[in-house]
């Protein structure tokens, strides 16, 4: 099968991430995977409220993911969703060991992401823009956080599956990654795969990360750079 | 062998690899993972002798003994009052951290400072999670009238300028009194009010320029 | 359980990370050997299909209930599954009565991948009327005592009560839950493998202590043609692509072994 727009099976979608785009948050990205579009807002560490959520020993880190209604053909039912509740999860797991939660115990740091466009590749957008929201927002992180999915159409693997790309694939397979440590932070996978292409895939995908480390660092560096 | 990988004044962001040495050490916002330091957070290098350190671009106030901070009274305790300070725990003065001997049997706390109160005060300490005021020093004060505006605390430093250079060409100027909170709350009282949230808003915006004093100056000749 | 919560948790811990760097474990068994698994099925008698799994302490029931109702638009022809799962406070002391949290969902939405992306129910042999009318089948999850695992127990749980599922019988309008006579069309038996790291060291089947201090977690899912059909990591630690492709490996034998117990 041909890839959707041309592209080539190790390519990425076009990729625009921008740091610091609302003015109220400490720290807030866009990253755009194509026609998927996420927009990331930090505030914290703050003081954190109810007070039994503290944690004696470390920041509490508060995930929010939410899909827009009108981020999809059909509209998006507003309010939570068993697969925005995981994703939540998930995402708070691979952000989680990026930061230096020790630092500021009792305090919290709430991301929240909402996702405008869907196309697929949601919840790599949407952790890919709230990493670059963290670094904006000045928080202590040991690494930025790298997300991406990859799949297997026609016997080929394809890398950052959309649209129908990802009704046709053998498998969905996203990743968050840690390019520095180079360690994987969010592993899901579903499909049908012999064990010997799940190998290839994830190699595939770091490639994909490894190339939006580079566009994450050069928009950090575009918002904070002397002109 | 040692080898700077970042110059000094080069902007970094978290994960950026500075120095690999073991003859260096770890300031502020850097942490050694190996043979080498690495940033914490986006910002700038800073070596000094043999430390490396970070100045960070952005993030909330981190409190520090000896900093003077502007905070709002959020809570009266019977044995002093909570302070907000816009960072990531409240404070607390203590009613030994008060000027005056209070006798509680005979005073009500909130005569002295009351709810929504804002006090220009002294950090005397930190503990893990706790931080403590006091108004025992000689720029602490009550504030009753003026104004408030808040900055990112990160450029609090370019707002004070060296040894008070910019905070000095700016109160002269505007005929202001300006009392700075290095948790980036500023308040100022005086003539050309709308002057200085102008010059703040100057700074905030272009924090990290070089001639930031001229570019001030000029605007508030204009 | 009593003595356990929030007491001497640092001192497990070390205890527990000392074990791992031998690479032992704290009841003694191999990184890879799981606890005693038991299998039961059509242990409930309303359910269309039903099955108890113990693994050690942990046991989890499955219910297959088996309704009539409307295809997803995207798929007319095809019927209907959906996986819930509850954590019922009779199972542990940390679980609370209410909607399901997210670790609930979590468990409920990997084995959901697993029964699904796996194809263990032919759903194209349960359409009635295209778009219109087609068989519901709803699984789920109910833990009865959490001591570890979780998530293997479910999802073998699952696919054993699915394969033991008969479908009451459609007259008219009308489903007669007197009469089951067919079965379920089931093709495959997919089993998911689950891992914890310590310190450095992978077990499989983590009981409950090993969970508490573990950093991370990572299930795998096998079809019968020792395909991967769904990967999921949990915890907040993070995983390197060497461990993932040794989890891989050893998850594959152990799911052969533990296919052999649905009947």
């Amino acid at each position: 099968m041909k890839r959707l727009n041309g592209r080539k099976p190790g390519e990425l979608r076009p990729v625009v991430v921008k740091a610091g785009v609302i003015e109220q948050a400490d720290g807030s990205a866009l990253v755009s995977m194509g026609k998927t579009t996420a927009v990331a807002a930090v505030y914290g560490p703050a003081i954190l409220h109810p007070r039994r959520l503290q944690l004696s020993d470390r920041t509490f880190l508060k995930t929010v993911y939410a899909m827009a209604p009108f981020s999809t053909t059909e509209r998006v039912r507003p309010g939570r969703s068993r697969r925005g509740t995981e994703i939540c999860m998930v995402t708070r797991h691979a952000l989680e060991p990026a930061l230096f939660l020790e630092e500021n115990p009792k305090a919290g740091i709430g991301v929240y992401i909402d996702i405008l466009q869907a196309d697929s590749g949601t919840r790599t957008a949407g952790i890919n823009a709230a990493s670059v929201a963290l670094a904006d927002a000045g928080i202590s992180m040991r690494d930025l956080v790298t997300s991406v999915a990859v799949g297997k159409v026609d016997g080929e693997y394809f890398l950052d599956l959309e649209g129908e790309e990802e009704d046709v694939t053998k498998c969905d397979l996203p990743i968050a990654y840690m390019p520095r440590g180079k360690k994987i932070t969010l592993l899901q996978m579903d499909g049908d795969m012999p064990a010997k292409d799940i190998k290839e895939l994830l190699n595939l995908a770091v490639k994909g990360c490894e190339i939006l480390y580079e566009k994450q660092k050069q928009a950090l560096k575009e918002r904070w750079l002397v002109k | 062998m040692s080898e700077l990988l970042k110059k000094d004044r080069e902007l970094v962001i978290p994960g950026d690899e500075i120095i690999r040495s073991m003859d260096f050490l770890p300031g502020k916002n850097c942490f050694r993972e190996g043979n080498s330091i690495y940033t914490k957070k986006i910002g700038l290098v800073s070596v000094n002798r043999r430390v490396i350190s970070v100045i960070p671009l952005s993030g909330v106030y981190i409190p520090k003994a000896g900093d003077m901070v502007l905070g709002e009274v959020i809570d009266i305790q019977n044995n002093g009052w909570v302070i907000d300070i816009k960072s990531v725990s409240e404070a607390f003065l203590p009613l030994s951290g008060v000027r005056e001997f209070i006798d509680t049997s005979k005073t009500d706390l909130s005569k002295v400072y009351g709810m929504g109160d804002v006090v220009y005060a002294k950090i005397s300490g930190t503990g893990a999670t706790s931080v403590y005021l006091t108004m025992q020093d000689s720029r602490s004060r009550k504030l009753r009238s003026g104004r408030v505006v808040k900055m990112s605390p990160a450029k609090v430093p370019r707002l004070i300028g060296k040894e008070g250079s910019m905070i000095n060409l700016i109160k002269n100027k505007t005929n202001c009194m300006i009392s700075i909170g290095q948790n980036g709350l500023v308040w100022f009282e005086g003539e050309k009010e709308s002057k200085v949230i102008d010059a703040i808003g100057l700074i905030e915006r272009e924090a990290v320029v070089d001639g930031l004093t001229d570019k001030v100056s000029k605007l508030l000749e204009g | 359980m009593v003595g356990k919560v929030g007491d001497g948790v640092i001192l497990q811990k070390q205890y527990l990370l000392n074990l791992a760097s031998k690479g032992e474990r704290i009841d003694k068994r191999k990184p890879d050997e799981y606890r005693k698994i038991v299998v039961e099925k059509d242990v409930l008698g309303k359910a269309e299909g039903s099955a108890r799994v113990k693994i050690g302490e942990t046991e989890v029931i499955v219910g297959v209930k088996i309704d009539i109702g409307e295809p997803y638009p995207d798929k007319p022809d095809d019927g209907v599954m959906i996986v819930g799962a509850e954590f019922s406070p009779v199972a542990s002391p940390r679980f609370e009565a209410g909607p399901p949290d997210e670790n609930a969902i979590e468990l409920a939405r990997v084995v959901d991948r697993g029964i699904r992306e796996s194809g263990v129910i032919d759903t194209k042999k349960l359409c009635i009327k295209k778009g219109e009318r087609v068989w519901l089948v709803n699984v789920d999850i109910h833990i009865l005592n959490h001591s570890g695992n979780l998530m293997d127990a479910a999802a073998l749980a699952a696919v054993t009560a699915l394969w033991n599922s008969k479908m009451p019988e459609l007259k008219g309008d009308k489903l007669n839950y007197e009469k089951k006579t067919k079965k379920l069309p089931v093709k495959f038996k997919p089993i998911t493998i689950t891992f914890a790291r310590i310190g450095e060291s992978l077990f499989t089947d983590p009981n409950l202590d090993e969970e508490n201090v573990m950093d991370m977690r990572l299930s795998v899912a096998f079809k019968d043609d020792d395909n991967v059909c769904a990967l999921q990591k949990g915890g907040i630690g993070t995983l390197s692509l060497e461990e993932i492709e040794k989890m891989i490996e050893t998850a594959i034998k152990k799911s052969k072994e533990m296919r052999k117990l649905i009947a």
